[in-house]
């Protein structure tokens, strides 16, 4: 035996001596900060609902009952139903680190596939609503095949679909609405979504019940099943996911096919909200629905955040748009205030990620 | 001397990645009960070997038995479900979920009833008790909290979690890709101890390091890895750890019979 050799054979004898009590795990910060920060970690929605606590006291000192109304306060619900059920959509896919460009023309599509088949082709009207979330899940199908199994980065291939889509809207529908009075006299299932009933002063529709659900409904599964916990595990290190046992392909595809087939019950209830199928409706929807998503405290980065907080970044929107047009604002305020609250949300974002190191 | 089938046995493994052949016509067997150590140069194929009896490489060519019978793994999932568990150098945990969802992940268990029947409810009591139980078994209750999340936790945590993970899971194989690189001197020692423990439970294991004390000190016996095939295997007590680094670098000629078994 050389030298060297016995310096590197003992040097774990002293471990019997070692002090055991670093062994014992501190982790005490008291610190304010420190405390809130690990908060938000466990709960992220957290912040989203006090600044839309805090912006709903402000309008309402500002404006009084004008604001503070239940009409005015249902009216801001009835407002952000599309884009609270697209939003939904849209988490589901941030959460598995994707992004889905998509969401609006796959809602607009699905609407028009509603109003036509029921329109053009005479077919009853539960049968059409049926092809268009068929529709919509299909499109979302697409997506999730080419993101899992030919491995496209999720902004080219919804990039890509949203083009398609809206196209193959516009192609299909010929660019024309079917009118709100048709529907109405002919198919009123259709505006099923817009069908309003009244508690006290506030005014609800069919369809902010349904926001509301879904997001109660997809709260649960993913914080209460086995699905749920994978979106957020593929979120969050995909590969890692895959070597613990997680079929990782098949999640990201369910996702996609998941939000697709949302897309397709916001088509539905966008003829409830307007009354009318038209072709040239809901744009905006996927920066608007983005927008909710990054505000609801949820990381672009995929694997954090909450779809309750999604809802709550939707509400923080509507509450802002309704409150600042009451004030008689400029609506640029709307967009620079919005604005303002992105970057924010995004600096919390990292903010909270730093409670790890 | 008569021994039992090989647990987990491989003939003829290949596996080219382009030019390069990683595995070249490999041998390996595993026997019950058994510490076997994996010890190799870098890039002599240690990983396509472990990767190829763990389903996350698929190999060209060649054979895996387990218990004597063929297999063909076409994914980790797929190992898994044969009860061959993998401890990655990666570790693979999700950082933002917590320990006992990380220890579950892919064979979550559900409440019973209709709780778990139609609404797919996670048993997340049940799970928890579960990892709680299994930390403690293998002297991990360092850990304060089974509900926080992965990311909280220092690196040897996190390695003793991914092992414990392991062990509670692997009926028939563990499989310790450098359990030991990233950890201090008393971490390694747990993990070493922790080999130990599971060995003594019957579950054979198979341990690739560089860190020869390590090796020569659980290890029953030592498959040496060379230029993409297996060069002997040997029994430390037959050789000093000079010799078998020397044997694993082509310094000195390797004992051609010394198939130890």
């Amino acid at each position: 035996m050389s030298k060297t050799d016995l310096k590197g054979q003992d040097y774990e004898s002293v471990l019997a001596n070692a002090n055991q009590a670093v062994a014992v795990f501190q982790h005490r910060r008291s610190s304010f900060a420190h405390r809130l920060q690990h908060a938000l970690h466990v709960n992220p929605s957290i912040v989203p609902l006090i600044v839309l606590g805090l912006s709903i006291v402000v309008f309402g000192v500002l404006l009084g009952s004008k604001f503070l109304s239940p009409f005015a306060l249902t009216l801001i619900l009835q407002q952000v139903q599309i884009v609270g059920i697209i939003a939904a959509a849209q988490s589901l896919v941030i959460l598995t680190a994707g992004i889905d460009l998509s969401v609006g023309a796959i809602m607009v599509l699905s609407s028009v596939v509603m109003g036509q088949f029921t329109f053009r082709y005479g077919i009853p009207v539960p049968i059409s609503i049926l092809c268009g979330l068929l529709c919509g899940t299909l499109c979302g199908f697409i997506n999730g095949v080419l993101v899992s199994r030919v491995k496209l980065p999720p902004f080219i291939v919804t990039l890509g679909m949203w083009q398609i889509v809206l196209a193959t809207n516009f192609l299909y529908s010929a660019n024309e609405s079917i009118r709100a009075q048709d529907i109405e006299a002919h198919a009123p299932l259709l505006q099923f979504f817009g069908t309003k009933f009244s508690l006290g002063g506030a005014v609800f529709t069919v369809g902010v019940v349904f926001m509301i659900a879904l997001v109660l409904v997809l709260t649960y599964a993913l914080r209460h099943t086995a699905w749920g916990r994978h979106v957020y595990a593929v979120g969050d290190d995909k590969e890692a996911a895959k070597l613990s046992g997680v079929k990782t392909d098949r999640v990201l595809i369910s996702v996609y096919m998941l939000s697709g087939l949302i897309c397709a019950f916001a088509g539905w209830a966008m003829i409830g909200r307007i009354g009318s199928v038209s072709p040239t409706a809901g744009q905006l929807a996927n920066i608007e629905s983005i927008t909710a998503v990054v505000i609801g405290g949820i990381s672009l980065f995929g694997g954090r955040g909450s779809i309750l907080g999604a809802l709550f970044g939707a509400l923080i929107v509507g509450v802002f748009t309704l409150g600042l047009r009451l004030l008689g604002a400029d609506a640029q305020w709307t967009y620079l205030l919005i604005g303002v609250l992105i970057i924010g949300a995004v600096a919390v974002d990292q903010w909270i990620r730093k409670v790890s190191v | 001397m008569q021994m039992p089938t090989p647990i987990l046995a491989a003939k003829n493994l290949v596996k080219r990645y382009g030019r390069v052949t990683a595995l070249d016509h490999c041998d390996f067997e595993l026997y019950p009960g058994e510490v076997l150590a994996v010890i190799g140069d870098n890039g002599a194929g240690k990983s396509s070997l472990i990767k190829a009896i763990s389903g996350a490489v698929i190999p060209e060519e060649g054979e895996i038995y387990l218990e004597g019978e063929r297999i063909n793994f076409s994914s980790p999932l797929d190992a898994r479900e044969h009860g061959i568990e993998t401890v990655y150098q990666q570790l693979a945990m999700s950082p933002a979920l917590s320990i006992a969802d990380n220890m579950f992940m892919g064979r979550e268990l559900l409440k019973p009833g209709i709780r778990g029947k139609l609404f797919r409810q996670l048993d997340r009591p049940g799970m928890e008790k579960f990892a709680r139980e299994k930390l403690s078994e293998l002297g991990l209750m360092t850990i304060q909290n089974i509900r926080q999340a992965v990311e909280t936790l220092s690196g040897g945590q996190r390695q003793g979690v991914a092992v414990a993970r392991a062990a509670a899971f692997g009926s028939k194989v563990i499989i310790l890709d450098e359990p030991t690189a990233a950890l201090g001197v008393k971490e390694s020692r747990r993990v070493l101890e922790l080999i130990l423990e599971v060995k003594s439970r019957g579950i054979p294991i198979v341990l690739i390091s560089h860190n020869m004390p390590h090796v020569f000190e659980v290890a029953d016996r030592i498959h040496i890895h060379r230029l993409g095939k297996r060069l002997c295997v040997i029994r430390p007590e037959d050789y000093n750890m000079n010799d078998a680094v020397a044997f694993m670098t082509g310094a000195k000629e390797s004992p051609q019979l010394a198939q130890a078994v």
